[in-house]
């Protein structure tokens, strides 16, 4: 698990387009880079980002060395429902972190 | 060497108002430390939130944003209990040892610029106060001052060389702040990671090419007190977000 960092507006009316943030504490080591120590640092990256609302995939990214560290996703949701928005980070040795926040529709 | 170091130091004018590094950033740099949630910083500010309450810092001090406040900006101190210059980072590493006997965080970890970052973020927006109000303090500041003159490493450069001389200029692509330390730790974007002042500092002694003082040298408590003692009046940013 690492640390995150996610913003979902508690409530929204039915049919807008809210904000959503998400961001991750991670180096996205892109395994060209060397140590001070002269040693090559060894790819270490995130490789999927999920999000889910109600259930239902909304974004869905792969992620490759080339993206730097702390990745941060914004992207818009359309509130339908209340119902929660959970966030899945997957990294190369299949570790997953998650986070989760419930959005209301008023 | 010294000699010379002091003559152009009583000759240089006086030192210009202190101005922060976020003054010298982009704007698009500017917008990133300003954004209460995209700023990278504040991962490690969380990160030393869930420790302080882990570790038990609640059972003397409480909820940090009212305990702390304003107190990361008044530090490095003097101590009487430990008869020494004390920075915030060896405050808390005391707390956690002496207090919480809890192992000593090595330095420069992680854990330790994140409970840092925690500290100081409550200080956020009030302004650098370091008093040199006792003969110690003032002796300090000034072995701080002189270490910050004098040129060091295989490019002989002194600190003041870039932050003072030539503050504004560029050096390749880059502007040169006045080197302030109202933001620490940092966000750095080329390290794309959190660094304290001792993190910053060892990284200008490897671009001069110069060795940093030994890990157990008071010269650092010394230049520490200097730094932040030549940015009072600034707002504490941390944490910002640098280069």
């Amino acid at each position: 698990m690492f640390n995150t960092r996610i913003r979902v507006p508690e409530t929204a009316a039915a049919g807008e387009a809210v904000e959503i943030r998400a961001m991750i504490m991670h180096p996205m080591d892109n395994g060209f880079t060397y140590s001070t120590q002269g040693t090559l640092i060894p790819v270490n990256i995130i490789t999927d980002f999920t999000c889910r609302y109600l259930g239902e995939v909304v974004v869905q990214v792969r992620l490759e060395p080339g993206i730097s560290a702390n990745p941060i996703f914004t992207f818009s949701l359309r509130a339908t429902e209340s119902g929660p928005v959970e966030f899945e980070w997957i990294d190369q040795n299949g570790d997953v972190t998650t986070a989760s926040a419930d959005l209301t529709v008023t | 060497m010294r000699a010379l170091a002091v003559l152009l130091l009583l000759a240089a004018p006086a030192q210009a108002e202190p101005v922060s590094g976020y003054d010298f950033l982009m704007p698009e740099t500017q917008a990133l430390q300003d954004d209460d949630f995209a700023n990278p910083g504040l991962l490690w500010v969380d990160q030393g939130a869930a420790l302080w309450a882990q570790e038990g810092c609640t059972g003397c001090h409480g909820d940090a944003t009212g305990s702390m406040r304003g107190v990361g900006a008044h530090y490095p101190v003097w101590s009487d209990e430990r008869d020494r210059i004390v920075t915030i980072d060896e405050q808390i590493d005391y707390c956690r040892t002496e207090r919480l006997g809890l192992d000593p965080l090595p330095r420069g970890a992680t854990d330790m610029t994140a409970l840092d970052a925690y500290v100081m973020h409550q200080s956020r927006g009030l302004p650098v106060a370091v008093a040199l109000d006792r003969p110690e303090l003032t002796e300090a500041h000034a072995r701080g001052e002189e270490y910050y003159y004098t040129p060091r490493g295989q490019l002989d450069l002194a600190c003041a060389d870039c932050h003072v001389t030539n503050e504004g200029m560029r050096l390749r692509g880059e502007v040169l702040s006045q080197g302030q330390a109202n933001g620490f730790p940092i966000y750095r974007q080329l390290w794309q990671d959190i660094g304290s002042l001792d993190r910053m500092i060892r990284w200008c002694h490897e671009s001069v090419r110069a060795a940093p003082p030994a890990d157990d040298d008071p010269v650092w408590e010394d230049l520490e007190l200097y730094l932040r003692a030549r940015g009072n009046g600034l707002p504490v940013e941390t944490p910002a977000v640098r280069r």
